[in-house]
């Protein structure tokens, strides 16, 4: 008899196979689809890049060519030191990056408090003036900015880097933004405790502003890292050359072991995808919360 | 006085530079000073009767045709997949957002060695049998732009994914609800749910993206080692302008680097302004 209803299907009893059920299926699909996106994103960078890890006898390309290294070595990071300019143009891109970051958290911090304040004259005009300069694309005015810096003799100089970049109006909107996103009650709280300008934006705005600060800093640096074109018209000499100028160079020399500037690029790339992946809470936050909104 | 400073350096960076631009696109100026008398239209003339300026213009104009329905689309698509919070989320959305953080240097480094003649991708189409030499990618006038185009899209597909998960988050999810209750499938709801829903900022990144396409420069430069591939027959505007305004420092002339620059610019604010008369359109049918 046991046989009988042994048989029988027992719908209530079994649970139903994830991949059955219409809602599991389509969760199984929505993984599926992510992790083929994952090696379309991630793929074109990551299969290249492993060469860098590849020993001197091994082929980087051809028919013979692995992706994964089969004589896993770090010289090409050693012969990157010991045979490029490539410490020198870090330690430029970290200078200019660093006068970035301070030129663009002071001046979109002061522009983007100030226009967040109400009641004043030529508030208006000035917000005109920061909206106005997102229309214009850099290529259509980098002649002129190129005839600019070399009027002020800084023609081949990292200060002629940083100069035309020193600001970014859309940090500016986005610190105004933020500003204008800080409670009203706070700032109420600490005038009835008789707190002056200074001492508010110290203690209230400041603070409830970290998250689009840190996007400033982060884009900012971000920028001056890797902007190509501007530095490519501004220097000259191999002495001041930026990261990334160093690293087309190395590209483009005839010969040059492929294996070391594919070190130098992971040596470009790595620093400021670590640097993301630690500050993209406020990134995506900030973005999602209302960055966008003017 | 803290308002002079932000005010100043943007009147001298941003604004100063667009006049100065075309009073320089009316005089001989050379790149490393000396010139600047008045020349008339002398270098609108000479860049507009150039052919290489036509081909700049045809392949930047070839560029925003491809790329930007490519980028208002993908990015979309790829929003809505990571829209949806399932364990595990995060980390796919970071790791997605690679290709937008890495510089366009290594980028342009990498798919490089990917689409050299003995390249990963030349080899695999040789070894399946769909070529019998290698695709001239890096090269070839279309092959080039072609791979800058792919280049562009890859890295735009999670700049302006995350435009989209904005502009997702404040589409009403009652409306999902509703359109699942009635029988709508994913692909139904997709369009007459979430198209609707986003259509402000399908527009915004159209514009993003044609403008882009007509400033080209890096993905090109970069991956042709300068050259903009033989003869530079793929190079684009931007490259053009440095080109023929600043590279030489001798023979270079500003004047005509601002002439074109000019013409940029208004090239860019023409296809802003017939996107948003196609856009206007299509919101009437």
């Amino acid at each position: 008899m046991s046989t009988v209803t042994d048989s029988r299907p027992r719908p209530l009893l079994r649970r139903t196979p994830w991949w059955k059920r219409a809602r599991g299926r389509a969760t199984a699909l929505r993984y599926v689809l992510l992790l083929v996106v994952l090696v379309l994103l991630i793929g074109p960078l990551v299969v290249p890049l492993m060469g860098a890890f590849k020993g001197s006898g091994e082929p980087v390309f051809g028919p013979n060519a692995t992706v994964i290294p089969q004589d896993p070595s770090l010289a090409a990071f050693t012969s990157l030191i010991e045979q490029t300019n490539l410490l020198q143009a870090v330690g430029n891109s970290l200078f200019i990056g660093a006068l970035a970051i301070t030129s663009h958290i002071v001046l979109a911090t002061a522009g983007g408090y100030i226009l967040s304040r109400k009641g004043w004259k030529g508030r208006n005009l000035l917000l005109l003036l920061m909206m106005s300069a997102l229309i214009f694309p850099f290529e259509s005015i980098m002649v002129s900015l190129f005839a600019q810096v070399r009027d002020l003799g800084l023609y081949d100089t990292l200060l002629g880097v940083w100069l035309p970049g020193m600001l970014g109006p859309f940090h500016l909107l986005l610190m105004r933004a933020a500003f204008l996103g800080v409670p009203d009650e706070l700032e109420d709280a600490a005038l009835l405790d008789g707190a002056g300008e200074w001492k508010r934006f110290w203690t209230i705005f400041l603070p409830q502003t970290r998250g689009a600060l840190t996007i400033v800093a982060l884009t900012s640096f971000l920028y001056a890292w890797e902007d190509y074109l501007w530095p490519l018209l501004v220097l000259r000499s191999g002495d001041n050359f930026t990261m990334m100028l160093e690293l087309a160079r190395l590209q483009s020399a005839f010969g040059f072991d492929y294996r070391v500037v594919l070190a130098g690029a992971i040596v470009a790339l790595v620093p400021v995808t670590v640097m993301f992946f630690f500050t993209q809470k406020y990134f995506f936050r900030g973005i999602e919360e209302g960055g966008l909104k003017f | 006085m803290w308002a002079i400073l932000p005010a100043a350096a943007v009147a001298t960076f941003y604004v100063y530079p667009f006049f100065n631009t075309v009073i320089l696109s009316f005089t001989d100026a050379k790149p490393l000073g000396g010139g600047g008398a008045f020349v008339g239209l002398s270098n609108y003339l000479t860049v507009l009767a150039d052919p290489d300026f036509h081909r700049a213009v045809v392949n930047c104009l070839v560029y925003a045709v491809v790329t930007v329905p490519l980028l208002v689309l993908l990015p979309l698509l790829l929003a809505v997949l990571v829209q949806k919070t399932v364990p595990g989320i995060g980390v796919f959305r970071s790791l997605f957002y690679v290709p937008a953080i890495a510089s366009v240097v290594v980028v342009a480094l990498a798919w490089s060695f990917l689409l050299k003649d003995n390249g990963s991708i030349n080899e695999l189409l040789m070894a399946i049998g769909v070529v019998d030499g290698p695709v001239p990618f890096l090269t070839q006038r279309w092959w080039l732009l072609a791979s800058s185009m792919a280049v562009s899209v890859w890295k735009g597909l999670p700049y302006f994914m995350i435009l989209y998960l904005s502009a997702l988050a404040n589409v009403d999810s009652s409306l999902h609800e509703a359109a699942e209750m009635d029988g709508a499938g994913a692909v139904r709801r997709f369009w007459t749910v979430t198209v609707p829903g986003v259509k402000v900022m399908m527009f915004l990144v159209g514009v993003l993206a044609a403008i882009n396409a007509m400033k080209v420069f890096s993905e090109v430069f970069l991956l042709s080692n300068g050259s903009g591939g033989i003869g530079g027959r793929a190079s684009t505007l931007a490259m053009y302008i440095r080109e023929v305004g600043i590279a030489d420092s001798t023979y270079g002339s500003l004047g005509q680097g601002s002439a074109a620059s000019v013409l940029l610019f208004l090239l860019t604010i023409g296809l802003i302004l017939a996107s948003r008369r196609f856009n206007s359109q299509i919101e009437e049918q």
